[in-house]
C-alpha cells in the first residue's frame, strides 16, 4: 500500500558505487517508507544485485557519490554488522556456506546479537529453540534442519528459506531481499512468498530484487522499478511488472533514452 | 651460523661452564666423548650407553632432511649444548616472571599455583608429570601402573626399557630420532599391566622453560593385552629472541586388545609477528599396534612452534588393529607447519582414520603431509583420510600432500580434501546479520576444528579452545 504519511525508512540519493574501476551505479534515487514493498527489477548486469549489497555494506563495493539515509541516519557510517543491527536486512541471491557452524548456533548467535543490541532479552538455547521451531513452521521447514551446518550441501530451495528464516528472527525494519525467487520451484516459491507476506507490516519496509514477476503474483508491490545500466529508469505500480513480463526489458531503454 | 639454535646454558653458569666440565652442563658440541659423559652423569647401564652411541654413529652418517615444506637457516649443530640438568633460574617471586606469560596464563585460566610452576618458581618445572606421578603414584601402584620420569624407569624398570626402547623407532630410523636418540635427556615413562584400565588420564606437561632445559626427551608407553590409557600431552615456552631445538621420540606400543589414546596441546612459542625466534620442533612420534585388536590414537593440536616437523604415526601390525590420527594444526604470522601422519597397514582387516585440519592466517605456511600404506598381507585393510585446510586472508598458504600406497587389491582407501578460506564473503555474510567480525572468525573456526576437538578430553578441549581464540587474535582486519 501507498503511504504518503508513514515513517521514511530509507531515502537515496544520487548514489554511485563501483568494484575495481568498473562503476556499476550511476545515480540512484530511491525512497521507501514504512509499510511499502517496492520492486526492482532489471536485465541481468544491470547493478540491481549490487545495489542490494552496497546497502548492506559489503565491502568489495566503493561508494563514489550520493547519499543513503536510513531512519534519518547516515547508513554509510555504520559497519555492515552495525547496519543490520540497526534494522537493515539483505536475503542473499547466494547464501554462503559454512561447514562446521550449526544452522542453530549461527540463528541464535545472530538473534540474540541483534535482540541485544535492541536492548530486548537474549535467549539460552531451549528457548531459542522454541522460537526458531515456530518461525521454522511458517516457512514449512523440517526440524532436522537445525542441525545441519549452515547452508552447507543445501538445496537453492533450502537455502532461500534459510534467508527468510532469518528475516522472520531478526524483524528487520527493512529487508532487501535479492532474487529470493530464483532457485526456488512453484510450491517452493509459494510457501517463501507466503513466508514473506506474513512478515510485512505497516512498520517495515521491502524491497524485492528480482527478475521475473511470478513472486509478485504473490507479494504485490506497492512500486515497480526498472534498473537498467545503474540507472532506475522507470518506475510504476504492479501493472508495470506484468507488462515486462509480456514485452521484456528492451521497451523500456528505448522508451527511457 | 647465524643467529638460530641456542639450546644451552644455565643461566647462572654463564661465564663458566666450558671450564668447569663437572657443573651441570656440557659444553657445545657433539661427540662421542660428550655421550658417554650424559651417560655417566645419569649413571646409565652400559647397554644404554651402547644404544646412545650407536644411534649417534649412525646419525653421523646422516643428513639433515630437506623435504619438508619448510625454510630455515642452516642449523650448526655442533653449537648447541647437549645436556644440562633440569635447574631452572629459580625466580624469587612472581613479579620477575615476563608479565607476557602471565598475561597468557591468565588468559588461558590456568590457576594462580599452576602458573608459579611453569613460570620458573617452583623447582620441578620440566617434567611436571613427576609431581603428577608423585600425587597419585599411590593410587596408581595399587592397579600397577607405571608412571614416572624416563630416568626413574631406567634405574626402577630396566627391563621393560631395554624391552621397549627403540622398538617402534629405531636408532637410526631418521635424523632428528638419531640424534634424539643419541642424547635424549629425561622424559616419561608409563606401563599399564595386563587387563588393566589406567583409572585417570596421565598428564605431562612439557616446559622449554628457559633456554638451560632439555629439549630432546623421550617418552615410552606401553600397554599391556588389554590395558587402556589416555595420555595427555601439553607444551608451553616462554619467547627468546632466538630459535632453540626440540627434538623429541615418543614410542607407544599397543599389545592384543589395547588401547592408546594419545593427545597433545602444542603451544611452543612461536616466535614473534615478524617471525624472530621460537621453537624448531622436529618430532617423531609413532605407536605400534603389536597386537590384534588393538588401537592408538592420536589427537593433536598443534598451535604453537616457530618450524613444525612432525608425524604421529600408527603401524599396524596386529590383526584387526586401528591407528586414528585427529589433527588441528594452526599457523600465524611466520610459522611453518609440515605435519601429518603414516598409517602403515601390515595385519590384516586394519583399519585406519585421519581427521587433518589445518588452519592458516598471517603469511604462514601449513602443509599436511601423510602416508597410507597398505601392505601386501594387510588382506581387507581400509583407511579413510579427510584433510581440510582453512585460510584466514590471502597471505597464507596450505598445502596437502597425500601419498597412498596399496600393494593389496582388497583394501579400501578414500581420501576427501576441502580448502576454504575465511574470505570477505562468509564475513559478510555474518556481518549481515548482526555478528562482527571476531566472532565470526571464532565461530567458523570452531565449527572447522569440531571433528578433532570432540576427541579431546574435556579440560583439554577447553583450554585448545581458548588457545585457538588466542592464538587468532588479531588476525582478522
Amino acid at each position: 500500500m501507498i503511504r504518503e504519511n508513514t515513517a521514511l525508512l530509507l531515502e537515496v540519493r544520487g548514489l554511485t558505487a563501483r568494484i575495481g574501476d568498473r562503476n556499476i551505479l550511476k545515480g540512484i534515487d530511491l525512497t521507501v517508507r514504512a509499510g511499502e514493498v517496492h520492486a526492482i527489477m532489471g536485465p541481468n548486469g544491470s547493478g540491481k544485485s549490487t545495489f542490494a549489497k552496497v546497502l548492506s555494506g559489503h565491502p568489495s563495493y566503493e561508494v563514489t557519490g550520493g547519499e543513503v539515509l536510513f531512519e534519518g541516519r547516515n547508513l554509510f557510517e555504520l559497519a555492515p554488522e552495525e547496519r543490520a543491527r540497526a534494522g537493515l536486512f539483505l536475503g542473499f541471491q547466494y547464501p554462503i556456506e559454512v561447514p562446521g557452524v550449526t544452522n542453530s548456533a549461527f540463528l541464535r548467535l545472530a538473534y540474540n546479537t541483534v535482540q541485544g543490541t535492541r536492548g530486548k532479552e537474549e535467549l539460552d538455547p531451549l528457548e531459542f529453540d522454541d522460537l526458531v521451531r515456530e518461525k521454522m513452521k511458517l516457512l514449512d521447514i523440517d526440524p532436522s534442519f537445525l542441525g545441519r551446518s549452515l547452508n552447507a550441501g543445501f538445496s537453492g530451495g533450502e537455502k532461500k528459506r534459510n534467508e527468510i528464516l532469518q528475516m522472520a528472527l531478526l524483524e528487520p525494519k527493512l529487508a532487501v531481499l535479492d532474487e529470493t525467487d530464483s532457485g526456488l520451484d512453484i510450491d517452493a516459491l509459494r510457501v517463501v512468498a507466503n513466508g514473506i507476506n506474513k512478515l510485512h507490516t505497516p512498520d517495515n519496509g521491502m524491497v524485492l530484487v528480482t527478475h521475473y514477476q511470478r513472486m509478485l503474483n504473490y507479494i504485490v508491490p506497492d512500486y515497480v522499478h526498472v534498473m537498467e545500466g545503474g540507472r532506475i529508469i522507470r518506475t510504476g505500480d504492479k501493472a508495470l511488472a506484468l507488462e515486462l513480463e509480456a514485452r521484456g526489458y528492451d521497451w523500456v531503454g528505448k522508451e527511457a533514452a | 651460523m647465524s643467529a638460530v639454535i641456542q639450546n644451552l646454558v644455565n643461566q647462572p653458569y654463564k661465564h663458566g661452564f666450558v671450564s668447569d666440565i663437572e657443573s651441570d652442563v656440557v659444553p657445545k658440541g657433539l661427540s662421542e666423548d660428550v655421550i658417554r659423559l650424559i651417560s655417566a652423569k645419569k649413571g646409565e647401564p652400559e647397554w644404554l650407553l651402547e644404544f646412545r652411541l650407536k644411534a649417534y654413529r649412525h646419525w653421523l652418517t646422516m643428513q639433515e632432511p630437506t623435504w619438508p615444506n619448510v625454510k630455515y637457516p642452516k642449523i650448526d649443530f655442533q653449537d648447541i649444548s647437549y645436556f644440562s640438568a633440569p635447574k631452572p633460574k629459580k625466580l624469587a617471586s612472581m613479579d620477575e616472571v615476563d608479565p607476557e606469560l602471565l598475561r597468557t596464563f591468565e588468559k588461558l585460566g590456568v590457576p594462580m599455583h599452576e602458573r608459579k610452576t611453569l613460570a620458573g618458581v617452583a623447582v620441578d618445572v620440566i617434567f611436571d608429570s613427576v609431581s603428577v606421578a608423585t600425587t597419585y603414584k599411590k593410587k596408581l601402584a595399587e592397579v600397577g601402573v607405571i608412571f614416572c620420569s624416563f630416568s626413574e624407569a631406567v634405574k626402577d624398570h630396566p627391563e621393560l626399557v631395554k624391552k621397549y626402547l627403540g622398538s617402534v623407532v629405531p636408532t637410526g630410523d631418521n635424523f632428528y630420532a638419531a640424534l634424539n636418540s643419541a642424547v635424549f635427556t629425561d622424559g616419561s615413562f608409563c606401563y599399564i599391566p595386563r587387563g588393566v584400565r589406567c583409572p585417570m588420564d596421565l598428564s605431562t606437561y612439557f616446559r622449554i622453560n628457559t633456554q638451560e632445559s632439555g629439549q630432546f626427551e623421550r617418552t615410552l608407553i606401553i600397554a599391556e593385552e588389554g590395558a587402556y590409557v589416555s595420555y595427555l600431552e601439553g607444551c608451553t615456552a616462554p619467547k627468546f629472541d632466538t630459535n632453540q631445538l626440540h627434538a623429541a621420540v615418543v614410542e607407544l606400543i599397543a599389545l592384543d586388545d589395547a588401547e592408546i589414546k594419545y593427545s597433545t596441546v602444542q603451544n611452543w612459542y612461536a616466535g614473534d609477528e615478524n617471525g624472530k625466534g621460537g621453537i624448531y620442533n622436529f618430532v617423531t612420534k609413532r605407536g605400534l599396534c603389536k597386537g590384534t585388536n588393538s588401537k592408538i590414537s592420536w589427537t593433536q593440536v598443534e598451535t604453537g612452534s616457530a618450524i613444525t616437523w612432525k608425524y604421529p604415526s600408527c603401524v599396524l601390525l596386529g590383526d584387526n588393529s586401528a591407528g586414528e590420527f585427529y589433527s588441528v594444526a594452526l599457523t600465524n604470522h611466520h610459522q611453518q607447519a609440515d605435519t601429518g601422519t603414516k598409517m602403515i597397514h601390515i595385519g590384516r582387516n586394519t583399519r585406519s582414520k585421519i581427521i587433518s585440519k589445518g588452519i592458516s592466517a598471517g603469511v604462514s605456511n601449513n602443509s599436511y603431509r601423510g602416508l597410507v600404506k597398505i601392505g601386501a598381507r594387510a588382506e581387507g585393510a581400509r583407511n579413510f583420510s579427510q584433510c581440510d585446510s582453512m585460510l584466514i586472508g590471502d597471505r597464507c598458504g596450505a598445502n596437502t600432500f597425500p601419498y597412498i600406497q596399496v600393494n593389496n587389491n582388497s583394501a579400501k582407501v578414500e581420501h576427501e580434501a576441502s580448502t576454504s578460506k575465511i574470505g570477505e564473503d562468509q564475513l559478510f555474510y555474518f556481518a549481515s546479520r548482526g555478528i562482527g567480525n571476531e566472532e565470526a572468525v571464532s565461530m567458523i573456526i570452531n565449527g572447522f576444528v569440531q571433528d578433532v576437538f570432540v576427541q579431546l578430553p574435556m579440560e583439554f578441549a577447553v583450554e585448545a579452545t581458548k588457545l585457538l581464540g588466542l592464538k587468532l587474535e588479531g588476525s582478522v582486519g
